[in-house]
């Protein structure tokens, strides 16, 4: 683990992003260190959770290419990209549990598949993990049956199950209450802190941006590029650009922060 | 304020609606006729390839199955052999009885004229057996489980749950596809056989009730028709539609857009597909096999 501490876990060179023709975000370039919360924010629309997707191995790239622990997830084959995607875990939107299996079974599902685990001991990490969640007891029932900010804690026990080095998070706090979602952070935060997780978090938004970050990127639908990168509170003193800054403080309606 | 404001959230429409983020409506046009055609051919010839792709992809998966039948979801398997294969039973079995009425009652109106009344057993016993039992089947089929793996897949698509499956190292097509045409290639020549005995005693119905036909001499008669040649080649014609029907349905499921509209288009398409092909592969293994 050591030996790649100067390797940045993730890495973007150059990378444009687009569906067809259409060319959403242009000649991105960012890294993203061990164990540091990366949030990747943006208004509706600006390429967030296309550039979240590219990320993680599901579309490639117009142009550049995209390292994960120096390791090109864009030129890898198919069995490469099942041993990088193996090392991350991703949250969903909406969750995205297998709706055919319970939750127990969902979260089992990638031990299964990577691990020697016997039937019991999967249980037992199972169980762990939906305790971690604070979801003790709701293995045996199908996704269905649980409520939008269960699903998604739910998935996050998923996302866990092979104690991945990369969490990425598609909007964590779309559809959880104040009190889930702020649960939500202090789980990311102290999973970073505990195990040294990465965190690629993709959201809008605020008061998450404020609590868990250590850097922000933000990107823009017009300039299709980056506009802003930084601590969030630093970023929101050192006079960024309007668009920036009215992101930042709820386009001036801002609210009483620190 | 526009439209986009609550269009915005639509990702995959990121950048169509122009930088301004306004949402036209187009006026609905009179489009000139080569328009029109270039557009169907374009589009006739993207889907040709995505066939062609998704058979790749099949015999790929199938192939990984066969070295690796431990790797194979015996249990969902099991359940779509369930609802394919025994749900449909009853239905399929209607339905070819029914059929073999309504084709001994045409022929006995017919045959009846030149006294040849025994040939309705011959012309029920291979129709049925032949075209009839594994088309009908076939048809039911593809209402039933090509509309129904299509709709699967496609909701799947637009939870995410497609992306997630990628993202945790899983095939789409060896975790989704496989199971659903092991069981579906397993249950309609089971269902043909059923098909094909019921439609036989539709026959037999109108045979002996409106032709006054002894039991014995009608069932004679079609035991001495209908050979194992034909009854085999009718299975074989229900295994191929079963790969068909499978195949078009799950490849309709994993092209769906991402929108409710999507699985609705998605499954409908399942099923004019899958009777299309359906018809054609028919056509093609009947010349096939008339010839050897």
């Amino acid at each position: 683990m050591d030996e790649n501490k100067t390797v940045p876990m993730i890495q973007a060179k150059d990378l444009t992003v687009g569906y067809g023709d259409v060319v959403v975000l242009e000649n991105l370039n960012f890294s993203i260190e061990r164990g540091e919360v990366f949030v990747i924010i943006g208004g509706s629309g600006c390429g967030k959770s296309t550039i979240l997707k590219h990320l993680i191995g599901l579309y490639e790239p117009m142009k550049g290419d995209i390292l994960i622990k120096g390791e090109s997830i864009v030129k890898a084959d198919w069995e490469e990209k099942r041993r990088l995607m193996k090392s991350f875990g991703v949250l969903y939107q909406a969750g995205a549990l297998f709706s055919a299996l319970t939750i127990a079974e969902n979260i089992a599902l990638p031990m299964e598949e990577y691990t020697k685990y016997s039937e019991k001991e999967i249980m037992q990490h199972v169980n762990e993990k939906l305790k971690l969640v604070g979801l003790q007891g709701a293995g045996p029932k199908m996704p269905s049956e649980l409520s939008g900010g269960m699903k998604k804690r739910a998935a996050l026990a998923r996302a866990m199950a092979l104690d991945p080095e990369i969490l990425f998070f598609d909007e964590p706090s779309t559809s959880l209450d104040p009190v889930t979602a702020a649960m939500l952070d202090r789980l990311i935060l102290d999973l970073r802190d505990r195990l040294g997780t990465t965190m690629v978090i993709v959201t809008h938004d605020l008061d998450s941006i404020y609590a868990i970050s250590d850097r922000v990127i933000m990107l823009d639908k017009e300039a299709k590029t980056i506009v802003a990168r930084g601590k969030p509170s630093e970023l929101r003193k050192s006079n960024p650009p309007p668009a920036v800054k009215e992101f930042l403080e709820r386009a001036g309606l801002s609210r009483k922060m620190d | 304020m526009s439209i986009s404001l609550f269009m915005s959230e639509n990702k995959d429409k990121v950048g169509e609606n122009g930088a301004s983020g306004k949402f036209e409506l187009h006026e609905p046009q009179i489009r000139p006729a080569v328009e029109y055609v270039g557009e169907t051919s374009i589009h006739l010839w993207k889907d040709s390839i995505n066939i062609l792709a998704i058979i790749g992809e099949i015999a790929e998966a199938v192939w990984y199955a066969m070295k690796n039948p431990r790797k194979v979801r015996w249990r969902e398997t099991l359940y779509y052999m369930d609802v394919c294969g025994a749900d449909a039973l009853p239905i399929s079995c209607m339905i070819c009885f029914l059929m073999g009425l309504i084709l001994g009652f045409q022929a006995s109106l017919q045959m009846h004229k030149f006294g040849t009344d025994l040939y309705v057993a011959d012309l029920v016993g291979l129709s049925v057996v032949k075209e009839l039992g594994p088309m009908m089947v076939a048809m039911i089929c593809a209402g039933r489980a090509g509309s129904a793996f299509a709709a699967e897949i496609s909701t799947m698509k637009v939870s995410e749950e497609i992306d997630a499956m990628v993202t945790m190292g899983f095939q789409p097509s060896r975790f989704l596809i496989i199971p659903k045409l092991l069981a579906l290639v397993m249950v309609m020549p089971v269902l043909t056989i059923f098909g094909n005995v019921v439609g036989i005693i539709g026959g037999m119905t109108v045979g002996v009730y409106s032709l006054g036909i002894p039991i014995i001499t009608y069932f004679n008669r079609t035991a001495l028709i209908v050979t194992p040649r034909f009854f085999t080649e009718g299975l074989i014609k229900s295994a191929v539609f079963a790969v068909l029907i499978a195949a078009v349905g799950c490849l309709r499921g994993f092209e769906a857009k991402n929108d409710t509209h999507g699985v609705g288009a998605a499954a409908t398409s399942a099923v004019v597909s899958g009777i299309f092909l359906v018809i054609i592969a028919d056509t093609l293994m009947t010349y096939l096999f008339s010839r050897f």
